[in-house]
């Protein structure tokens, strides 16, 4: 039998250069004359291992990492002393405690072979979501506490509910896919590992609320994500899970993918639909809602890829399944994903209520550089910066906003004990200016004033005049912008000044 | 359906070929962001000279393609050099020294280079920091002269 060599095709591997281990096992292979075959997998999220090379083994699969090219003739001569040798993948502490629902087959299936995504449960949703009325539909996702997963924390089925409420000859899906947060990378991993999925999850929406086409709007800085994600339209399309008779139900469901063009602000709905259209990214006021007047003016189901990955388990095991998993009024899992200054970083998929220092501590091992964690980022450039004091907060959308932040699309930043958070206000600040669409006031030019603040703070002037006027301008930014972008840059800021005053007034001292 | 970019390198301003861009999209819904595309790969940045073109393929104004090209990041006003290296600037990055590899590489590169050096905000390989894009292939825990190597290869 071919034996089959799993190399990760994923980004964030190749970025280490899996391309690179790819190609020398290929001259092994092709030299030995061996009987095997390379299979470009998605990743397993255990990135400190990159490149993750698997053989397939009588026991299961047998994990070999970081690998590189001078280290792969030995993979086959000495694979059992190999020093890169980090026995059962599904054995290795980081994946082993892991809840994976929505990842459960990122890393392991070949990501465009529709027959490895069946025989491993995939297209069980989407079957059974074709013999249920779509009211059903619908209540299974209410039923199930699903809510989005892009940062908002909107309950899902309630949009649904609504999109599948209006009378209209002409609705659409469309996927949130410009994940542009730092510290975030699960739809991108997803695209890459398991596009099928997302596929699925559209498609159901589809039967669910009346809507026979989709859009996934990937943003430009994934360009890997969106070759992926247009090759797995070709092979859906082939396979007949999209286009005018999916399954084989007579029933009509396809999907286009667009490119973004490095705009932040475009993962903000409106501003996303908006780009689709064509037009600038400006945020729209709501109302009206996407879900009555939303792409093209039609009724929109408009959800992050993380919320209809979501869909196809709680359609497949049922909605008291992913409501049985998490806490309080966050229910099923969180693709948390922990990045920056950590010594392992990746994907950490489990139900809600993990605390901040299992994550940090347990899961991530402390810092990179070996320093003091000194401060976490969660939620992207517009989440809080949050003191290992507060590390017990369990990860929860409620238990976060309590505390003054929020969970967002799941990305914690670490970082060590150099970090300066005066420094880190300043910079959400200057992201708001650089990204802000322009159409509000306070975010449009309140941005660059804070920055200015920041600097004459930073320089030591008048230092607490000067902190008040910040913190009277993300007054103003919070309650005067439209959206998250102005309404939540004060979050990073005023945690910082919070957590952290010593970095904010250090300078007062020098200056005087 | 539109495909992915292919890399295929700046080419020489051609009104003809702009013209040709912009009628094969014109059909597919929202065709503005998709052309602009098109034309930043094929030519490398979009040239002012292709505003009135797009704009009376699609029957809209200039000023509507005028205000699409300048708000997004991605479509240039001007040839980029050879060679491009995208740097993230984002927080994952900065946590892993991301703002000296992006200010050591900027001054290495400056006038008279033949490397274009911009920033990013996240390449979504926040664990494997710093991360840049070098004409458009991925590298992470990126050092500075890993990346002048890169882009001087």
């Amino acid at each position: 039998m071919t034996m089959r060599i799993y190399v990760p095709g994923d980004a964030a591997a190749v970025s280490v250069g899996a391309d690179d281990v790819a190609r020398a096992i290929e001259a092994v292979i092709a030299a030995g004359k061996r009987d095997a075959t390379i299979v470009r997998t998605g990743s397993r999220g255990m990135f400190w291992l990159e490149p993750l090379v698997e053989f397939d083994s009588a026991d299961g699969r047998v994990g070999f990492g970081p690998v590189k090219v001078s280290d792969v003739k030995a993979l086959f001569a000495a694979a059992a002393t190999h020093p890169r040798r980090l026995g059962l993948v599904e054995n290795i502490p980081f994946l082993k405690s892991q809840q994976r629902v929505t990842f459960a087959r990122c890393g392991i299936i070949d990501p465009l072979l529709l027959a490895d995504y069946e025989q491993h449960g995939g297209l069980k949703g989407l079957r059974r979501a074709l013999a249920t009325a779509p009211g059903d539909i619908v209540q299974q996702v209410i039923d199930s506490g699903l809510r989005g997963r892009g940062g908002a924390g909107f309950p899902t089925g309630i949009k649904w509910r609504t999109v599948a409420g209006v009378q209209n000859d002409r609705k659409y899906i469309v996927c949130n896919a410009d994940e542009g947060d730092s510290g975030t990378f699960a739809d991108r991993m997803l695209m890459e590992g398991d596009p099928f999925l997302l596929i699925e999850g559209m498609a159901i929406a589809g039967l669910a609320v009346g809507a026979t086409k989709g859009f996934i709007y990937i943003r430009s800085e994934y360009p890997h994500a969106f070759r992926q994600m247009g090759r797995a339209l070709d092979v859906a399309r082939a396979g007949k899970l999209l286009g005018p008779d999916v399954l084989g139900s007579g029933r009509t469901f396809d999907l286009e993918i667009r490119l973004g063009a490095g705009a932040y602000i475009c993962g903000e709905e409106t501003s996303l639909l908006e780009s689709l259209e064509g037009k600038r990214g400006q945020v729209r006021p709501k109302p009206p809602l996407p879900a009555l007047q939303g792409l093209f003016g039609q009724p929109t189901v408009i959800n992050n890829v993380l919320s209809f990955a979501a869909v196809p388990t709680i359609l497949a095991e049922g909605a008291a399944f992913y409501r049985d998993l998490g806490m309080g009024r966050s229910r099923g899992t969180m693709p948390i994903q922990l990045a920056g200054n950590v010594k392992h970083g990746g994907l950490i998929e489990r139900a809600f209520g993990i605390t901040l220092r299992d994550i940090v501590e347990g899961y991530g091992g402390g810092s990179f550089t070996g320093r003091p964690v000194r401060a976490v980022q969660v939620g992207g450039p517009l989440g809080a910066y949050w003191p290992t004091e507060l590390f017990d907060t369990p990860f929860d959308y409620e238990a976060f906003a309590a505390k003054g932040g929020m969970i967002g699309h799941g990305g914690i930043v670490v970082f060590d004990d150099t970090v300066d958070l005066a420094k880190q206000a300043r910079f959400a600040l200057e992201f708001c200016a650089i990204e802000s669409c322009g159409k509000c006031t306070p975010c449009r030019i309140g941005s660059t004033r804070g920055v200015e603040t920041m600097d004459k703070i930073m320089r030591g002037e008048r230092v607490v005049e000067n902190i008040d006027l910040v913190r009277d301008l993300c007054e103003v930014l919070r309650d005067g912008s439209l959206c998250a972008l102005g309404g939540l840059t004060p979050l990073p800021v005023l945690s910082a000044l919070e957590h952290f005053p010593d970095d904010f007034t250090r300078d007062a001292a020098k200056a005087a | 359906m539109i495909r992915p970019a292919r890399h295929a390198g700046p080419e020489a301003w051609r009104p003809e070929l702009m013209r040709e861009l912009a009628e094969a999209l014109k059909h597919v819904d929202g065709p503005l962001l998709p052309i602009l595309h098109s034309i930043n790969d094929r030519f490398g940045y979009v040239d002012e000279r292709a505003i009135p073109i797009v704009a009376e393929v699609l029957n809209i104004s200039r000023a509507d393609v005028h205000g699409v090209v300048s708000f997004y990041h991605d479509f240039r006003k001007a040839p980029p050099k050879r060679r491009v290296i995208k740097i993230c600037r984002a927080e994952a990055c900065q946590s892993m020294g991301g703002d000296e590899l992006y200010d050591e590489v900027s001054k290495a590169c400056g006038a008279g280079s033949d490397v274009t050096v911009e920033a990013v905000y996240c390449l979504g390989n926040c664990a494997l920091s710093p991360v840049a894009l070098v004409d458009g292939k991925i590298h992470g825990r990126l050092d500075t002269e890993q990346a002048l190597a890169l882009v001087r290869s």
